[in-house]
């Protein structure tokens, strides 16, 4: 194959790399979209579910053909401890009304229908191909190079996930440190549809979506999750890499641990195991975002580091939707000057300032660095289990009243009040 | 809910595996001063392991889910050589 020309070639058929494929094609410029994967999604995971506004945006009413599994009308977050769990549970069903605020997704099939709107919008989708290197002719990015093919292009949007090669081969991005990212690893496991929703209390298709913080970590930073998809539940657990280089604990054990705890295996006994994946999440939120353009290159999505966790949200797929639309935004700025330098780019970075990516990331700027407190993860779940489980007990004990009861479990936990009073206070400012 | 073992949960997935090429490559004498070995207990598949009363680890690419995990941990640098499959093969998630 000899040389061909594109206007865009974006690397990663995922959500930031479809979303921008689709909007550029749609403006009638030649776009390829290239994909490791023997299909699109078939190498991606997550935990389990997208907040739909950016979708929505670029393709209103997404929901109505897209194969989205349930929508998010149940948060509940669980403090694991021993014997007891005390869990916090919203139910809106406005969630699931006219504006279908989240859904969970099976990420194996989302990403090929995303994938497939934009080749239906004129982008050439070429799976199975691994983009090696880029082409880079006097400092600027020319095109990839894939085995012996090599395709040129105006501009390369780097859409290639967390571990971002492509980036860090354009010499954007640096190498993360274990501290900037967290293994996620998830069992995918089979139920009727019936049966979730008597489990877990929900009708039609609405869902469920459960973070759990406390021994499913055995105290690493990190925490578990559940989702309820149409006929199968998403479970897993996220610990941050730095956590798990000391913790020496094999993380898919502690899976299986997770399982088995007996507050969370009533729900998905008898189901049947039909898949289990393992992915990165970066987590350092402004502190990890590379240098987001370059001389003929844009970096999006995961591979840009957009991502936001504050343990009772966590958000990636919204970002990498808006910072798809951004860069497709800012392309088609650079074509009217015919400008792909970096600063013909630049663009992009505005549009994400104006954006809620950016001003998300940067109002929540602080919450990785108070998630590193190690009390999140043992202390204060064993504190709010004892504290719920001291309320209702009744055991014929002298009776107490209520500031009693806590003041005597925050006494027994070890964690003196100032800590209490200082952690409250940071947590509400940066979370 | 009978527990499963590494084995048994990768023997679920379905992988294409690349017989004639290994996406990731061990520098062995780098490995073997490594004393820690993060790579053998954070690999969410369990392919780094010290055999009992070995030292030197032994790695299979096989069942290699391709998150970096043992890039990310790795505290050696040059130690791993890290690609992706070359492309189709590796693993093939069908819900993910």
């Amino acid at each position: 194959m000899g040389e061909e020309k594109f206007a865009v070639i974006v690397v990663g058929a995922g959500p930031a790399g479809s979303a921008a494929a689709y909007l550029l094609a749609k403006e009638g410029l030649d776009v390829l979209l290239v994909e490791k994967g023997a299909a699109p999604g078939s190498k991606n995971m997550f935990g389990g579910r997208m907040y739909s506004h950016a979708l929505h945006r670029i393709m209103p009413n997404f929901w109505e053909e897209a194969p989205v599994e349930r929508a998010v009308v149940r948060e509940e977050v669980t403090f694991l401890s021993g014997s007891r769990s005390v869990t916090v549970s919203c139910q809106d069903f406005g969630w699931a009304g006219s504006f279908r605020h989240s859904f969970t997704l099976l990420r194996a099939e989302f990403d090929a229908w995303l994938a497939s709107k934009a080749e239906e919008a004129g982008a050439m989708l070429a799976c199975g191909i691994l983009v090696d290197d880029l082409l880079v002719e006097g400092g600027k990015v020319v095109g990839i190079r894939a085995g012996e093919d090599e395709m040129l292009a105006d501009v390369v949007i780097a859409a290639d996930g967390v571990n971002s090669i492509i980036a860090q081969k354009a010499g954007l991005a640096k190498m993360f440190t274990p501290h900037q990212v967290a293994t996620g690893v998830k069992q995918v496991i089979k139920l009727s549809p019936e049966e979730v929703s008597r489990r877990f209390q929900v009708e039609g298709n609405n869902g469920v979506a459960r973070l759990f913080v406390g021994d499913c970590t055995k105290g690493m930073r990190g925490g578990g999750f559940l989702y309820t998809n149409r006929d199968s539940v998403s479970l897993g657990l996220v610990v941050t890499a730095s956590e798990l280089q000391k913790g020496r604990y094999k993380i898919s054990e502690l899976v299986e641990e997770f399982k088995h705890n007996p507050h969370v295996s009533p729900l998905i006994e008898g189901g049947e195991v039909v898949e289990y994946s393992a992915h990165l999440v970066p987590e350092a939120g402004l502190n990890m975002v590379p240098q987001l353009c370059g001389d003929g290159i844009l970096v999006v999505g995961d591979a840009a580091g957009f991502v936001l966790n504050l343990g009772y949200i966590v958000r990636g797929m919204d970002f990498a939707v808006a910072s798809g639309e951004a860069a497709a935004k800012a392309v088609l700025q650079a074509r009217e000057s015919n400008d792909f330098s970096r600063g013909g780019l630049s663009r992009y970075e505005q549009l994400l300032r104006q954006s809620f990516v950016f001003r998300d990331l940067e109002a929540y700027r602080k919450a990785p660095a108070f998630m590193e407190n190690p009390r999140m993860f043992t202390a204060y779940p064993q504190l709010a289990a004892s504290i719920a489980s001291g309320v209702f007990t009744v055991d014929g004990s002298a009776p107490a009243h209520l500031l009693g009861k806590v003041l005597s479990r925050v006494r027994e936990s070890g964690v003196s009040l100032a800590q209490l009073a200082g952690d409250s206070w940071k947590g509400a400012r940066s979370l | 809910m009978k527990r499963l073992s590494i084995e048994q949960l990768l023997g679920i997935d379905k992988f294409a595996v690349d017989d004639e090429h290994a996406h990731i490559v061990l520098n062995r004498e780098i490995c073997a001063s490594c004393a820690d070995k993060p790579c053998t207990f954070a690999c969410p598949a369990g392919l780094y392991t010290v055999k009992e009363g070995e030292s030197e680890i032994s790695f299979d690419y096989a069942g290699c889910l391709e998150c970096g995990t043992c890039r990310a941990v790795c505290p050696k640098k040059g130690a791993i050589d890290w690609r992706y499959p070359r492309g189709g093969f590796g693993i093939n998630y069908r819900y993910g």
